[in-house]
């Protein structure tokens, strides 16, 4: 490798460059490939997926009350609206609401709300769900960690919180029973 | 060693204040190494890589198991079924045990062959026993964990070692199991220690390395290295050796973990922990087996302890036992038998620690345990004021680049 003419060196450097990046970007796939069930080992596990949906049964839910139930580990709000609440829900103007959704929107059947009840700040759970808890301005849900106030409808209208309490996907099975997730 | 070896100038502000960068470059770049290394000197960084794998697999391992009785041995089939990628975490981490003690047994017939152990590195080679005694407590231990019938006995019949101790015996296996049986308090302490005591062994790794730099690898003809001439840096020339080797040896163990994953395990494993029945043949895992010949070879109980005890203990004293002067058993001509004769006896007392213990292997088992003590306690003190040693080459280059009669090996390997 120390006597060579000019060009045949020049050519030879052609070639270990390129054995030179070949050898790098292969194992950097390598160091890649080994890397990524390492880390993903960490999502959820075929079991924690099998378990992400939840049905719920509504029949014995009387108007004006609510049901905590969990699902994918984190609590979801079902309430039985009473009709002055679904009129409050629908009636309000939307224009000064920080996250403005109609009604409509985010409650297919009017009778019954779901929401996932975390808070949209940091991630506590709303009060609003007993019969004595503070419910809040808006008579909806109210946040003790921070005052956040939730409407009929779950939205936003005072607080920090910067949207509205998530719906979850969920579906009517029949009348009375829901399925979320 | 000047200060601007360094071009970039972050590396050179951090290098100044704190020399870590001047400290890898003279312990992994410009570091001296003998040129004759052959491939034997692969497997101390092999065992380092298969340390480091052992770490990070069980780092992500513990975060999907459970130590506790009840939930143990699901917590593994979960591992194995539902967490993504988890059966391959799990056997990279399972026949990592057996490859790591694979490299390690061969780094140790290395040093054994090589006369690795003598001044100025006895304190390097007890390091290095420390370490295979560190790694036997972890496996141990590990093994334990998936909560499995062999996990289960293997884990009262070890602990029940201590019992043979007279007269506190008892009171020291109680105190091991945190009550009357292998229960749950002791799958969580030795969860605890599984977890923590590689750590330790990363602690030792380290000392093995100081001392090993303290004086540099031993070579095969075993002389000391008598000036640069003998020596080559360690970057590039070792660094791509071992990169090759670990290339080789990757193969052979995704070999293993994506073809043959339970090959060196046993199938009992499979089958939850029962403190009510014991399987009909329980056996440690390979790596413990000529250990085992040793303990069921002596017809005492706590003779055999002993003996098991002491057939690592003869390791640590080896730098004193072994009163040759002459390193390399290439210069040692009826050591070099000797040696073989070792290799074979450590592979059968293996063979028989697997096999039942009745009629010819009860034998078989004492002559290769009184095999393998008279060779560290009687043939490597006396030895030497027996054997005749070849005359050893001047210096390590001689036989390369002076043709000496010696190595004339050497001399038609190197030439081109």
């Amino acid at each position: 490798m120390s006597t060579k003419s000019s060009s045949k060196g020049s050519k030879n450097e052609g070639k270990r460059d390129f054995l030179i990046i070949s050898t790098y970007t292969m194992a950097g796939i390598g160091a890649a490939s080994v890397a990524w069930p390492l880390i993903d080992q960490m999502n959820p596990a075929a079991d924690t997926l099998a378990l992400a949906s939840t049905e719920v049964d509504l029949s014995s839910l009387e108007e004006g009350q609510a049901i905590t139930v969990t699902w994918r580990g984190k609590p979801v709000f079902v309430r039985h609206r009473t009709p002055e609440e679904i009129k409050l829900a629908k009636e309000v103007s939307l224009d000064d609401m920080r996250h403005p959704e109609t009604d409509e929107e985010r409650v297919p059947n009017e009778k019954f709300i779901v929401l996932v009840g975390v808070c949209t700040h940091l991630g506590c759970v709303p009060l609003g769900q007993k019969s004595g808890d503070v419910k809040g301005q808006y008579g909806g849900w109210f946040c003790p960690c921070h005052g956040s106030h939730y409407d009929h409808s779950g939205r936003i209208r005072k607080g920090p919180a910067p949207t509205n309490l998530e719906v979850p996907s969920y579906k009517f099975l029949s009348d009375n029973v829901i399925k979320i997730g | 060693m000047s200060k601007s070896k360094f071009k970039n100038p972050v590396v050179k502000w951090i290098d100044h204040r704190l020399p870590v960068f001047s400290f890898m470059d003279h312990e992994l770049n410009h570091y001296p190494t003998p040129k004759n290394l052959n491939y034997f000197w692969n497997f101390g960084s092999l065992a380092g890589f298969a340390l480091v794998t052992m770490i990070v697999t069980g780092i992500v391992l513990s975060m999907n198991y459970t130590a506790h009785v009840d939930y143990a041995f699901d917590s593994v089939e979960r591992i194995m079924r539902d967490v993504n990628h988890g059966w391959l975490i799990r056997y990279i981490h399972m026949n990592g045990a057996s490859f790591f003690f694979i490299v390690v047994y061969i780094h140790i017939f290395r040093g054994l062959y090589y006369g690795s152990y003598k001044a100025p590195r006895e304190l390097l080679w007890i390091l290095g026993v420390l370490i295979l005694l560190l790694m036997m407590a972890t496996a141990f231990m590990g093994y334990v964990l998936p909560w499995g019938q062999m996990s289960f006995w293997g884990a009262t019949v070890i602990t029940n070692l201590f019992s043979a101790i007279p007269l506190v015996g008892e009171s020291i296996v109680t105190w091991l199991w945190g009550g009357f049986s292998v229960d749950n308090s002791t799958l969580n302490r030795f969860f605890s220690l599984h977890f923590v005591l590689p750590f330790v062994i990363v602690g030792v790794v380290i000392l093995h390395l100081v001392a090993l730099h303290r004086f540099g690898s031993n070579n095969p003809i075993g002389i000391d290295v008598k000036g640069t001439q003998d020596t080559v840096p360690f970057s590039p020339y070792y660094t791509i050796k071992d990169l090759f080797g670990l290339s080789v040896f990757l193969s052979f163990f995704a070999a293993a973990v994506f073809f043959f994953p339970n090959f060196m395990g046993h199938p009992d494993n499979y089958i939850e922990a029962n403190p009510m029945v014991t399987p009909a043949h329980i056996v440690p895992e390979w790596y413990f087996l000529p250990f085992y010949a040793i303990l069921r070879a002596i017809p005492d109980k706590l003779g055999g302890v002993l003996f098991m005890f002491g057939a690592i203990a003869v390791l640590f004293i080896l730098p004193w036992l072994d009163r040759s002067s002459v390193r390399s058993s290439q210069f040692r001509p009826i050591y070099k038998i000797f040696f073989w004769i070792l290799l074979f006896d450590c592979i059968l007392l293996g063979y028989l620690g697997a096999m039942p213990a009745e009629g010819i292997y009860v034998l078989l088992s004492r002559i290769a345990t009184a095999y393998y003590f008279f060779h560290f306690l009687i043939l490597f003190p006396l030895l030497p004021y027996i054997e005749k040693t070849k005359p050893l080459p001047i210096s390590i280059s001689e036989p390369i680049l002076g043709g000496a009669a010696t190595a004339s090996a050497f001399a038609t390997r190197e030439k081109k």
